[in-house]
């Protein structure tokens, strides 16, 4: 009766959000990024993981939420994707929780934007709600928007 | 999927690969029992193993196959196109039930009974009485019996192949046992395993991570002093150096793996259209990587179907024409400079360059007025339009305007080039020129921004460095674009800053301030300038993808991870080149192909050695004719009967007198006692074209502008302001030196 799903929780603007800790391969420091130009804005660059080149999407601006601001830097939680590892920058790191199921209700309807598709569910949690991003629709930049704006030409 | 099942699949796809290639060759020798045996016996392993795996249709398909070849075999029945067409639909039938297999696990309940009906009642057929066969046939029904290990695992040449081995070899070998469809020779599997694709990517994944940590630890080296850590720094570098080769060489196949299917394609092909045509391959044992055969291997294709159908034409206009009834498609592919060079060429009518404007006239693709100023080299490569056919009706062959431009894309994609040369009457040439491998390549790394960017060295022309006064006074602009004269040319120039938006737009196209560093690059044939801050050096780089996320974006090839491991952008040449409007958009090209950016000074061009025939006389030649230019002391000339010759690399170089073998010119002066001498190599043979003076090489659109008669000269161009012949070196080495070519090879253009 008493399911109980484990979640990586960050912060975002004051936001208190987490992912499912089985889609997350790690988490690291603030690492040195390549720009990539002509790119949508959602990417902040370039990784290297230990050889493997990993793209960094900025979540906050990925949510539309204001920009992070000057000096503070955010940290990458890298997460499983189809296409392999992507980083989801974000402000600080969480711990790991565990949340039973009876404290789950699906995002209420006047929930708009982006946020609507990528927030799957809520959990109330005794003093904060904890909402759950779905990775997947998070690294693909179609979702959410009509197409990613093609650069260049 | 069990691994026995696996098995089966590898091998009985390798197996009718090869049926193709000998029913193929086994039509043009119907009486080679080698051939004969080598058939019967796969399709005698095929119907036994997949009798044994439980694949029910598939035996019983093979089993009438079987028959029919039996008799063949025994000489009961003779091979004609009937017999050869129902073999070759029973491998398709087999070909598709393996794939059902692979899909699903079972054969599939396609009905094959009308195959199976058509097989059976050629069987049927009375046993000719060919005495023609008889003394042939004792021989080699022992032979096919007995000798199984070496045919099974060599394939034979397809073309060509071996008289029937010597009544000895048969008894010796009949020792073996007779169940030869089993038999596999132990000697050749102890020496070779099958190793999975997958495992080979990831050891090619850890040497690429390996290079880089080798870059990184010979960049910290570069700042120790301490002896025994250089020491092992450079053993290192070595050892990485050699395990990338052989690592690379792991996945390296032959081409001939990818062109076994071809004799097949080009007889179906000929057949369907009523036409005869055979199919010569050399150099089927050059080696690239897997990737790239598997890249390569739909263009090729589609190169070699579109030859047939629209190249070699009908047998009544061949002989017409004074050529033989069957054409000849000739692929080769050879190694050089690093890349691996693909040659299609066929005998056929040519390409009519009137015809190709005027049909991408009449389908819109531009406007008469510039089909009219088109160059011939230009006009050819219209072909490469999308939407472009000649063809007059849409057949299951050709006419549906889906091919070239995608021939084209494919091969580009994997940094590829093609070139197309055609003479009407005497045939095509496709070239196409790839590079080995993938993976890691050798690339120019720029800054500009702040940013480093890897250009990938295969577009990569020369380098040009302007000096702050030089910049100011050499960069011109036409109408607000810049451009740079690279020797009389104008090269419309890209500014990767701006290109790339990697400074605030402000950045006006303003006057340089400072000196000017321009990477003189090639897209599609056209060169332009790319104006970067710095060039920083070469160095090998580990090809990584971009994420999916960043696939719209098309400036970048890839990314790479640099020496002290942070991540640099690969640059796509073409896709730069593009977005600069330097070569005109691949989407709207039909549209706007003639439009300003492809009128932009960029035609292509061949590269030309210019010099003087003797006391004037100036003339040139392909620089791709020139193997080397050498000087001799004219007192270095030996005699061989009456002809002049060198000591030159421990061969003996004969010498040509260009000045003699053409008119109106007269010999250079021989006081300076130096002799110039282009040397001119062809099929690993030399010969020294002895010349006045060597003055120039420049790029010239080589359009011959006026056909000149007589032997020597090819024709004429306009190079530099002044009219200039254009050798013909064979004809000059045709008469001079007869014994340079051999007696019976035909005249090659």
């Amino acid at each position: 009766m008493n399911e109980s799903k484990q979640y990586a929780t960050f912060s975002l603007h004051g936001l208190f959000l987490g992912v499912e800790v089985l889609k997350v391969q790690e988490v690291i420091r603030y690492q040195e990024m390549t720009r990539v130009p002509l790119a949508p804005p959602t990417i902040e660059g370039l990784i290297n993981l230990r050889g493997q080149i990993v793209t960094a999407i900025d979540l906050r601006r990925r949510l539309e939420l204001p920009p992070r601001p000057a000096g503070q830097r955010p940290m990458n939680v890298v997460v499983r994707s189809e296409d392999g590892p992507v980083s989801l920058l974000v402000d600080e790191i969480g711990d790991v929780v565990e949340i039973e199921d009876d404290a789950y209700e699906r995002p209420p309807e006047t929930l708009k934007g982006v946020a609507r598709e990528l927030v799957t569910g809520v959990y109330k949690l005794s003093d904060r709600l904890l909402m759950i991003l779905d990775t997947g629709k998070a690294v693909s930049l179609t979702a959410g928007f009509g197409s990613p704006p093609l650069a260049g030409s | 999927m069990d691994e026995i099942t696996k098995e089966f699949l590898v091998e009985s796809y390798e197996n009718l690969d090869r049926l193709d290639r000998d029913l193929v060759a086994l039509e043009h020798d119907p009486h080679s029992a080698e051939l004969l045996g080598s058939i019967f016996r796969t399709i005698h392993t095929l119907k036994g193993t997949s009798g044994f795996l439980g694949f029910g249709p598939l035996e019983s398909v093979a089993h009438v196959g079987e028959n029919l070849l039996s008799r063949l075999r025994d000489g009961h029945l003779r091979l004609d196109p009937e017999i050869t067409s129902a073999l070759l639909a029973l491998v398709d039938a087999v070909r598709f039930m393996l794939g059902r297999i692979e899909e699903t696990g079972q054969p599939g309940d396609r009905d094959y009974s009308e195959l199976v009906a058509l097989l059976a009642r050629l069987n049927e057929r009375p046993a000719v009485d060919a005495p023609a066969l008889e003394p042939r046939v004792p021989v080699a029904a022992g032979d096919v019996r007995a000798a199984p290990v070496p045919s099974v695992l060599a394939p034979p040449p397809p073309a060509d192949p071996q008289p029937a081995p010597s009544k000895a070899v048969a008894s010796e070998t009949t020792t073996q046992p007779a169940d030869n469809g089993e038999a596999r020779g132990p000697a050749v599997s102890d020496s070779t395993i099958r190793v999975d694709v997958g495992l080979l990517d990831k050891l090619m994944n850890l040497v690429g991570e390996l290079v880089l940590a080798r870059n990184q630890v010979l960049q910290f080296s570069a700042q120790r002093t301490d002896s025994a850590f250089l020491a092992t720094s450079q053993r290192l570098n070595l050892i990485t150096t050699e395990l990338q080769g052989s690592v690379m060489k792991t996945r390296m196949q032959p081409i001939g793996n990818l062109w076994s299917k071809l004799p097949r394609v080009v007889r179906d092909l000929a057949a369907t259209c009523g036409k005869q045509a055979r199919l010569e391959m050399e150099g089927q044992d050059t080696e690239l990587d897997k990737t790239i055969i598997e890249a390569i291997k739909d263009p090729l294709t589609h190169i070699v179907r579109n030859s047939v159908d629209h190249g070699i034409e009908r047998p009544e206009l061949r002989v017409e024409a004074g050529k033989p009834a069957e054409g000849c498609l000739k692929m080769r592919a050879y190694h050089e400079g690093g890349q691996v060079n693909i040659e299609i060429s066929d005998d056929g009518g040519g390409i009519d360059c009137a015809r190709v404007k005027q049909k991408a006239v009449q389908r819109g693709l531009l406007a008469p007025e510039q089909a009219a100023r088109l160059s011939e080299h230009e006009a050819l490569h219209l072909i490469f339009l999308p939407g472009f056919s000649t063809a007059e009706k849409v057949t299951n062959v050709s006419g549906r305007g889906v091919g070239m431009d995608v021939v084209k894309t494919n091969i580009e994609k994997i940094g590829g080039t093609v070139d197309l040369q055609s003479q009407p009457g005497r045939g095509t040439t496709l070239k196409i020129k790839i590079p080995l491998t993938l993976a890691i390549i050798p690339a120019l790394i720029v800054t500009s921004g702040g940013d480093r960017f890897a250009i990938p060295q295969v577009s990569l022309l020369e380098l040009v460095r302007l000096e702050a006064e030089q910049a100011l006074r050499q960069i011109e602009f036409i109408h607000g674009a810049p451009v740079y004269r690279l020797r009389g040319q104008l090269l419309p120039l890209v500014d990767l800053q701006r290109e790339l938006k990697l400074a605030p737009p402000a950045r006006e196209p303003a006057a340089p301030a400072g000196a000017v560093n321009i990477v003189v690059l090639q897209a599609d044939g056209h060169p332009f300038g790319l104006v970067v801050d710095e060039i920083n050096d070469t160095e090998e780089i580990v090809v990584k993808p971009l994420g999916k996320q960043l696939k719209g974006v098309p400036c970048f090839a890839g990314a790479t991870i640099m020496g002290d491991g942070r991540v640099a952008l690969i640059l796509d040449v073409l896709g730069l080149a593009q977005g600069a409007s330097v070569v005109a958009d691949v989407r709207d090209r039909p549209r706007r192909e003639t439009g300003a950016a492809a009128r932009k000074p960029a035609d292509p061009r061949s590269t030309l050695l210019l010099f003087d025939a003797g006391q004037g006389g100036r003339m040139a030649i392909p620089l791709s004719m020139v193997a080397r230019l050498e000087e001799f002391s004219s007192s270095a000339i030996e005699f061989s009967g009456s002809r002049e010759v060198v000591r030159y690399c421990g061969q003996i170089l004969p010498l040509i007198r260009v000045a003699r073998h053409v008119p109106g010119i007269a010999a250079p002066s021989a006081e300076s006692g130096m002799l110039q001498v282009v040397v001119h190599t062809e099929n690993g043979r030399s010969v020294g074209l002895v010349v006045g003076r060597i003055n120039d090489i420049v790029q010239e659109s080589i359009g011959v502008r006026r056909h000149a008669p007589g032997d020597g000269i090819f024709g004429s161009v306009v190079i530099q302001d002044r009219v200039t012949d254009l050798l013909d070196v064979q004809s000059v080495i045709r008469l001079a030196e007869p014994s340079f070519y051999p007696a019976s090879a035909p005249h090659a253009a």
